[in-house]
C-alpha cells in the first residue's frame, strides 16, 4: 500500500508542475502577438464604387503573366456564378443583387493578413509577410501539402491541379515583385477607373475609412471590414450593406487564426520534455519490487 | 449735376466690367473637350461640354466651388460657400493622374487642415465617379465603350476582339 501512495503523490507532483509550466508558457505565447509593420501598405476597397467592369481582373492577368482566361474580361456572363480565386485568376469580381434595383460588386483576392494563417500553417516557411505588407510565397520550398488552403479564413490560395509534375499554391502577392517593393500600387488598383481601391499606409487607410463613413451619413455600414478581422488585414472594405450579403463572413473572429492553436501548441514542448520523465517515473514506481517480491503483486489480486 | 456724372461713370464702368467679365468667362468655357491625357487602353473622350452645360445649367455639380457656383456638397459649402471663382477650374488642375505615388501619398497625408481634401480621387476616378455617377442617376450612357472606344492595346489587355480566347481550345467555354 505504501508504494501505491508514493505513486499517487508522484503523479500529483508531476501534474502540478505540468500545470504551472503550461500557464507560464501560455502567457509567454500570448504576449508574442504581432501588431503589424508600422509602414505596411494596404488597400481600402469601397464596394459602393465598383461597377463590375472587371478591369482589375484583366490587369492582374497581364501583370502576373497568368494563362489565357476562358472568356474575355469584358464578358459579364461570368457573373452568373459566384467565382473564387484560381491558379489562373488571382482576383475575381462577383456580383450581388442586394436589393430590387441595387447591385454591388465585390472583388476578392488575398487580403494580406497581418498574422497570416497560411504562413502559420506552413511547416516549410514558404510564406513571408514583408514589411511592405504583402504576403508572398516561395514556390521553391513548397512541398504542396496545401495546409495553407485549409488554414486561410478567406479561401484564397489556389492549387495548380493542372500541372501534376510541379503543382504550386498560387495566390495574389500584392504585385510585390513588380510594384509594391518599389512603392507602387498593385496593377488592379492602378487600372481601376472608379478608384474603388485606395492605396496607402494601412494606418492611414483605417483613418480614411472611418472618415469616409462619418462624412457620408447613411451611406455605409459602420464597419471597416479587415480592420480587426483575424487580427487585421492589409486589404480592408467599406460596404453599403451588411458584409454577409456581399460574400464576406460577417462573423469572422477578431483574433488571428494562430490564436486558435497557440495555447495548444504551447503544450507541445512541455509534453516532449515532461512526459518522458513523468512516465518513466510512473513506470519505475509501478514496477518497483516487481522482480524480488511476487507476493505483493499476488496480494493486490486478492 | 456732379452726382449724376458720378452715377453715369459708375454705371458705365459697371456695364463695361460685366461685359468684360462675361467675355472672359465666355471665352474661357470650351464647347468641346477632348479628354485624352491618361488614355492608354481607350481612345480619347470627345466630351461635349456645351451640351452638358445646357442640360445641367449648374457648373457646381462637376466643378465643385471652383467656378464660383454654389457648391453641391454641403460638406464643401462649410468653407467654400463664398469662395468665388478660382484660377483653376479644370479637373486635371487639382486631381493628379497618379494619386498613389509616395509623393502624392505624403502630400495627402500632410494636407492642412487635416480634414478635407484628403480623400481626393485621382484624375481617372474624378472623371469616372463624377460622370458615371451622374449618368447612372440621370439615365445617361454607362457602358465603357459608350464614352470611349477601346483601342488595340485595350483589346489585348481584355483578351477581347481579335485577342479573344480561342473557343475550340476551351470546349466548355463555348457553351457559356
Amino acid at each position: 500500500m505504501i508504494e501505491r501512495r508514493d505513486f499517487l503523490k508522484g503523479c500529483l507532483a508531476c501534474g502540478v508542475t505540468a500545470a504551472t509550466v503550461s500557464v507560464a508558457g501560455g502567457k509567454a505565447m500570448a504576449a508574442g502577438s504581432f501588431e503589424g509593420y508600422p509602414d505596411a501598405m494596404g488597400v481600402l476597397v469601397d464596394l459602393t464604387r465598383c461597377v463590375g467592369c472587371r478591369s482589375c481582373e484583366a490587369a492582374c492577368n497581364a501583370e502576373q503573366k497568368l494563362p489565357e482566361p476562358d472568356l474575355p474580361f469584358d464578358d459579364t456572363s461570368v457573373f452568373k456564378d459566384k467565382r473564387r480565386t484560381t491558379e489562373k485568376a488571382y482576383t475575381v469580381v462577383n456580383e450581388y443583387k442586394v436589393a430590387d434595383k441595387e447591385t454591388l460588386y465585390r472583388k476578392m483576392q488575398c487580403n494580406h493578413c497581418t498574422e497570416p494563417a497560411c504562413l502559420s500553417s506552413c511547416f516549410v516557411n514558404a510564406y513571408t509577410k514583408t514589411k511592405e505588407g504583402a504576403v508572398i510565397y516561395n514556390a521553391k520550398v513548397c512541398v504542396g501539402c496545401r495546409n495553407c488552403m485549409i488554414a486561410c479564413p478567406f479561401n484564397i490560395p489556389a492549387y495548380s491541379y493542372s500541372s501534376p509534375l510541379n503543382p504550386l499554391v498560387q495566390k495574389c502577392i500584392f504585385c510585390y515583385d513588380t510594384r509594391l517593393k518599389d512603392g507602387k500600387p498593385p496593377a488592379c488598383v492602378d487600372i481601376c477607373p472608379q478608384q474603388v481601391m485606395t492605396f496607402g499606409r494601412r494606418a492611414d487607410l483605417i483613418k480614411l475609412g472611418h472618415d469616409r463613413i462619418q462624412a457620408n451619413p447613411g451611406k455605409y455600414v459602420d464597419k471597416l471590414y479587415g480592420e480587426k478581422a483575424v487580427g487585421g488585414t492589409s486589404w480592408m472594405y467599406l460596404s453599403s450593406v451588411d458584409f454577409d450579403k456581399v460574400g464576406f463572413d460577417g462573423h469572422i473572429q477578431n483574433e488571428p487564426i494562430i490564436s486558435n492553436v497557440k495555447d495548444f501548441l504551447g503544450f507541445v514542448p512541455m509534453v516532449l520534455s515532461i512526459w518522458p520523465a513523468l512516465f518513466t517515473g510512473v513506470h519505475l514506481l509501478a514496477t518497483k519490487n516487481k522482480d524480488g517480491h511476487h507476493d505483493h503483486e499476488e496480494g493486490d489480486h486478492q | 449735376m456732379h452726382a449724376v456724372k458720378q452715377t453715369m461713370i459708375l454705371g458705365v464702368t459697371a456695364v463695361l466690367m460685366m461685359l468684360a467679365a462675361s467675355l472672359c468667362f465666355g471665352a474661357g468655357i470650351p464647347d468641346k473637350v477632348s479628354i485624352g491625357d491618361i488614355q492608354k487602353y481607350y481612345a480619347p473622350v470627345d466630351f461635349n461640354h456645351a451640351a452638358h452645360i445646357n442640360s445641367l445649367k449648374d457648373c457646381g455639380l462637376c466643378h465643385h466651388h471652383t467656378t464660383g457656383a454654389q457648391v453641391a456638397d454641403p460638406n464643401c459649402a462649410r468653407c467654400h460657400k463664398n469662395s468665388g471663382a478660382q484660377p483653376v477650374v479644370s479637373c486635371k488642375g487639382c486631381h493628379v493622374a497618379e494619386p498613389f505615388t509616395p509623393e502624392a501619398l505624403k502630400q495627402q497625408r500632410d494636407q492642412h487642415p487635416p480634414i478635407y481634401h484628403r480623400d481626393k480621387p485621382g484624375l481617372k476616378a474624378a472623371y469616372h465617379v463624377s460622370c458615371l455617377g451622374c449618368h447612372q442617376k440621370m439615365g445617361g450612357p454607362t457602358g465603357c465603350q459608350d464614352c470611349h472606344t477601346r483601342n488595340d492595346s485595350g483589346d489585348a489587355l481584355f483578351k477581347s476582339g481579335k485577342y479573344a480566347p480561342k473557343a475550340p481550345a476551351k470546349p466548355q467555354a463555348a457553351h457559356h
